[in-house]
């Protein structure tokens, strides 16, 4: 039996306004180090995290944003984002930060980490998980 | 069953920890193992002795320690979360240079790995929250 099991942190609420989204993301980055097949879920209000331009000056909480582009870096590279919940935002994927990774199988090529995907697939890859996390 | 569980919003606020003691409860009961449960977000409030319910109302963090007395279950309380919450044992007090600690009988304090290592160990992991 393998000991790699596959974990998935969903993340659904807005970055700011309550603490949930900084909270999941602090265990993604410390179960980072006990190298898991780790997945992001981005939806509902929770795709709101991941878009660009995000100012925290004015509500005086620290902008966490730019941490989800050095999640590569702890080999983090799946971030599933649902398509229906950026539409009945008015968002798009224009609206969202790149993010990349090197991809060490394929020479150190820089790959999107993000993968738009539709609500029935999101269903997939829950399905497919051994531990998900949701926040 | 080996079931770990995740309950990750405040006491007497919300249900989820009530609704996670009676669930331990009946699946120790059934034969289930529980070797831990992980206080995350507004959670780790179940922790502290300071709380003082109305007598007429349920003791969540009595029930709780009672539990883990019995049981040996192990509750963990996240020490980020609790100390952004004002939550802390005697080391943590001393450590932040504070003047009193406030953690109950059978929780003891530790990091987000212990989570981490519940869900890789444990057969199911069951959150309790939003």
């Amino acid at each position: 039996m393998s000991d790699v099991k596959k974990f998935l942190y969903v993340n659904r609420k807005a970055p700011y306004g309550t603490i949930y989204a900084l909270e999941s993301l602090e265990v993604v980055l410390i179960g980072a180090a006990f190298e898991q097949d780790v997945s992001l879920a981005f939806l509902d209000d929770g795709v709101f995290q991941l878009t660009k331009g995000q100012k925290t000056d004015g509500i005086g909480v620290k902008n966490f944003s730019p941490t989800f582009r050095a999640l590569g870096d702890y080999e983090v590279t799946k971030l599933y984002v649902e398509k229906e919940s950026l539409e009945e935002r008015g968002l798009t994927e224009d609206d969202l930060q790149e993010i990349m990774y090197e991809d060490e199988d394929d020479d150190w090529e820089e790959k999107p980490s993000i993968r738009i995907v539709s609500r029935a697939e999101m269903a997939d890859v829950m399905a497919d998980q051994d531990v998900v996390l949701s926040f | 069953m080996k079931i770990g569980v995740l309950i990750s919003e405040g006491p007497y606020t919300h249900q989820a920890a009530d609704t996670a003691f009676k669930f331990v409860t009946a699946a120790i009961a059934a034969g289930h193992e529980v070797p831990r449960v992980f206080f995350y977000h507004d959670g780790v409030n179940v922790a502290t002795r300071l709380s003082v319910p109305p007598q007429d109302e349920r003791n969540i963090q009595q029930n709780w320690s009672g539990l883990a007395k019995e049981h040996g279950t192990d509750l963990v309380v996240c020490i980020a979360a609790a100390q952004r919450r004002g939550l802390l044992d005697e080391n943590e007090a001393n450590r932040q240079g504070k003047d009193a600690n406030n953690i109950a009988d059978g929780f003891r304090i530790s990091g987000l790995g212990q989570l981490i290592e519940m869900g890789i160990q444990c057969d199911r992991l069951v959150t309790f929250g939003d």
